[in-house]
């Protein structure tokens, strides 16, 4: 049997990639898709974490994860979109409206 | 002292309060002149005869009894306690009498003199404003209430001197009244608390002015010289003696009624009035009085001489009105208090019908005030030159006329307290005095009209609205004095008689009448003498005064220059405070106060553009900076 660290590592690396991937990247679409990366690292960690005790509470919360990942998909790719319109662009650095 | 017999007096609150109803009347119907003008002497005239009927009342009861009205308390609090109570003994009897009975003549004179003003009816609501206060200062039988009497007839001194306010110089005048009588009031008030403090007893503090009177022994005898002297302090700044009398010869300002009213026959005897009311006081304190005596006696020299060569006719009249006041106050010096009293009353008479008689002049010659001028006027304004010769005869002290009784008593008493030289001082007044008056009253009256011919076409007697007051002011000046005769002569002494229940008697040695007959006629030839000089300058040989004042350049600048006291006085006060406020203003206003302000605005600012940048706009940066946050959080559990 794989042991429940090997799972957490990998969680954690891909946690890591999901927010060098938010930090770094300016393309709005691959920034999303990194966020998406970071929820799913933590489901891994959460059905890791269940099988291990033995308890399904750590699988329901991911079933909620995943309905609230995929309303946040909508909502996200609308907000792009939206912005899109108002600019013919999808580089983070264009939108520094609230530069002070 | 003995209990003195309280009769209640439940209208005496009316006799104030009248006056105040024509004050709220103007005020509310200003539009309705007619109304005005008729309401506002006729109000005062029935304060008048309250008054009349109080001091009838008075008469017929004991000796040394008084009326009280108790109206309402007013301050309670904790041991202190001051009642709005009015009283009426023979002392604010005589002055009650003197302000409505004088106040009602001066109203009805002035329907005639603002007639053609447009703001009659400020002018009316200013006037009974004023009686109201006045009556409120000499009715009041606590010193508190008297204080708000005192302070009311130094606002609306004020607001009547500027009362053509849109002249620069009118308006300066008020101000000036104003701010000395605060140096004043400022001395008075100081005076008030020490009495106040000094009189405590049985845990009582009051300003009631029996309890003042019957604690007075409880002074030590340096407070009761501090009391005395802070007291007077208030008196020289009201009643305009050395060193705070300046403002009353600018006070002539304000229209020709005013100065008759306030700054000649009600208002600046407020001074004199006070100290008489509390002369318990000034006669602990030996020292006190002497100062006081010298300061008057000082007054009435310094402003005569000074009155000898002023040319305008008001002016004349308000020098002579601040040596008048320092004969009283040098009579109250000398521990005469009733006959100080005694020429408040004959020099109310006497003065209100020369301002009045002054007034008629200045009407009838189109607002004219310089006697170089004028002259001639005699056969045009017969009533106005008999009634201001009356007046005058009355200032200088011809035998029989008003002043003579009452000059010649406080120079008697002067004299009898052993005060030789200030006797000497005194009648050296009195006979400037003569001069200065019929120099004014020739100048004037006779010789040829020296006006141009636009004026001189337009001169005419005043309407009889004005003139009555004059004849009735003249009767009085003729034979007011007769109310108190020398010690001996007929009834003798009738006022001070009537007055000794509150002032007491004045302690003079053994009687000597022919001590008394002589300086009498020593002072009366005296004062004969400078009207006999005034003739030869100023009917006979006019030419004289000019080659006079030639000769003796150097006096003659500096008495046409008042000693140049306001000189002095801008020089050595306004200007050093003018330059303190300047510094203050740019130093610690626009410097300290504002610069606090300014400043801290200043560094939000400079925190703000500092900050900015962390508000780049970028998401990334904040999740950045988040993350860091985050971690730093963790390590903290995860380390410790």
């Amino acid at each position: 049997m794989v042991p429940i660290s090997w799972y957490l590592a990998l969680s954690a690396v891909l946690f890591a990639i999901g927010v060098t991937g938010v930090l770094v990247r300016r393309n709005l679409i691959v920034i999303f898709m990194a966020i998406e990366l970071m929820l799913n690292a933590v489901n891994l960690s959460f059905v890791a974490l269940a099988r291990q005790l033995g308890s399904v509470d750590g699988q329901v919360v991911v079933f909620f994860v995943m309905v609230v990942a995929a309303a946040e998909a909508a909502v996200g790719l609308a907000i792009i979109i939206a912005a899109f319109r108002s600019r013919p662009t999808v580089f983070a650095d264009e939108f520094t409206l609230l530069k002070g | 002292m003995h209990e003195a017999q309280l009769i209640p007096f439940p209208t005496l609150w009316l006799i104030p309060a009248l006056p105040l109803a024509g004050f709220l009347l103007a005020l509310l119907c200003g539009n309705a002149r007619g109304l005005v003008k008729a309401a506002a002497p006729l109000l005062v005239g029935a304060s008048f005869a309250v008054a009349l009927a109080a001091v009838l009342a008075l008469v017929r009861a004991e000796p040394g009894a008084r009326l009280v009205d108790d109206v309402f308390t007013w301050i309670g609090a904790g041991p202190f306690r001051a009642d709005v109570r009015f009283r009426i003994d023979a002392l604010s009897a005589v002055m009650t009498l003197i302000v409505t009975g004088v106040g009602f003549l001066i109203h009805v004179y002035s329907v005639g003199y603002m007639a053609h003003d447009e703001s009659l009816p400020r002018f009316f609501a200013y006037l009974n404003l004023f009686m109201f206060a006045m009556l409120l200062l000499v009715l009041a039988d606590n010193l508190l209430l008297l204080f708000v009497g005192w302070e009311g007839v130094g606002l609306c001194s004020y607001l009547l001197i500027g009362f053509w306010y849109e002249e620069d110089e009118n308006a300066s005048a008020g101000k000036k009244a104003f701010i000395v009588n605060r140096v004043g009031d400022l001395g008075f008030v100081l005076g008030l608390f020490l009495l106040a403090w000094g009189t405590a007893s049985d845990g009582r503090l009051s300003l009631d002015i029996a309890h003042v009177e019957a604690h007075v022994p409880a002074l030590g005898a340096g407070t009761a010289t501090a009391v005395a002297l802070l007291l007077l302090v208030g008196a020289t700044g009201k009643s305009a003696q050395l060193p705070l009398y300046v403002w009353l010869p600018d006070a002539m300002a304000g229209p020709t009624p005013v100065s008759a009213l306030i700054h000649a026959a009600t208002m600046v005897t407020a001074g004199i009035y006070m100290i008489a009311r509390l002369h318990a006081v000034f006669l602990a304190s030996p020292l006190a009085l002497e100062v006081v005596a010298v300061i008057g006696a000082l007054t009435a020299l310094f402003a005569a001489t000074i009155a000898l060569v002023q040319n305008d006719i008001k002016r004349v009249l308000a020098y002579s009105t601040v040596s008048q006041l320092g004969f009283m106050v040098l009579a109250l010096g000398v521990g005469a208090f009733a006959t100080a009293i005694f020429h408040v009353t004959t020099h109310a008479f006497f003065k209100a019908l020369l301002f009045l008689g002054a007034g008629s002049v200045i009407h009838g010659m189109s607002g004219e005030q310089d006697i170089r001028r004028m002259g001639g006027l005699r056969a045009r304004m017969p009533v106005t030159w008999w009634t201001f010769l009356v007046g005058t005869l009355a200032i200088a002290g011809a035998p029989g006329f008003a002043g003579f009784f009452s000059k010649d008593e406080i120079l008697w008493h002067t004299w009898a307290s052993g005060h030789h030289a200030l006797w000497g001082v005194g009648a050296l007044t009195a006979t400037l005095t003569a001069f200065y008056m019929f120099r004014l009253l020739f100048v004037t009256f006779t010789g040829e009209l020296r006006a141009g011919h636009e004026v001189a076409h337009h001169v005419h007697e005043s309407p009889p609205v004005m003139t009555l007051p004059l004849v009735v002011l003249a009767v009085l000046s003729l034979a007011g004095g007769w109310i108190g005769l020398p010690e001996g002569w007929l009834w003798g002494p009738a006022f001070g008689r009537f007055l000794a229940p509150v002032t007491g008697h004045p302690h003079l040695g053994a009687h000597a009448p022919g001590v008394e007959g002589a300086l009498m006629l020593a002072t009366t030839l005296l004062a004969a003498g400078g009207a006999a000089v005034a003739y030869l300058f100023y009917v006979r040989r006019p030419e004289l005064p000019a080659r006079l004042a030639t000769r003796l350049g150097g006096i003659y600048r500096l008495l046409v220059g008042k000693y140049w006291v306001d000189e002095l006085y801008d020089a050595l006060v306004v200007q050093p405070y003018v330059r303190l406020s300047n510094a203050l203003w740019r130093v610690v206003d626009q410097g300290m106060i504002d610069g606090a302000v300014n400043g801290a605005a200043a560094a939000v600012t400079l925190n703000g553009e500092l900050w900015r940048h962390v508000q780049s706009g970028n998401v990334q940066h904040y999740a950045l900076v988040f993350l860091g946050g985050a971690l730093v959080v963790l390590s903290y559990y995860l380390l410790r």
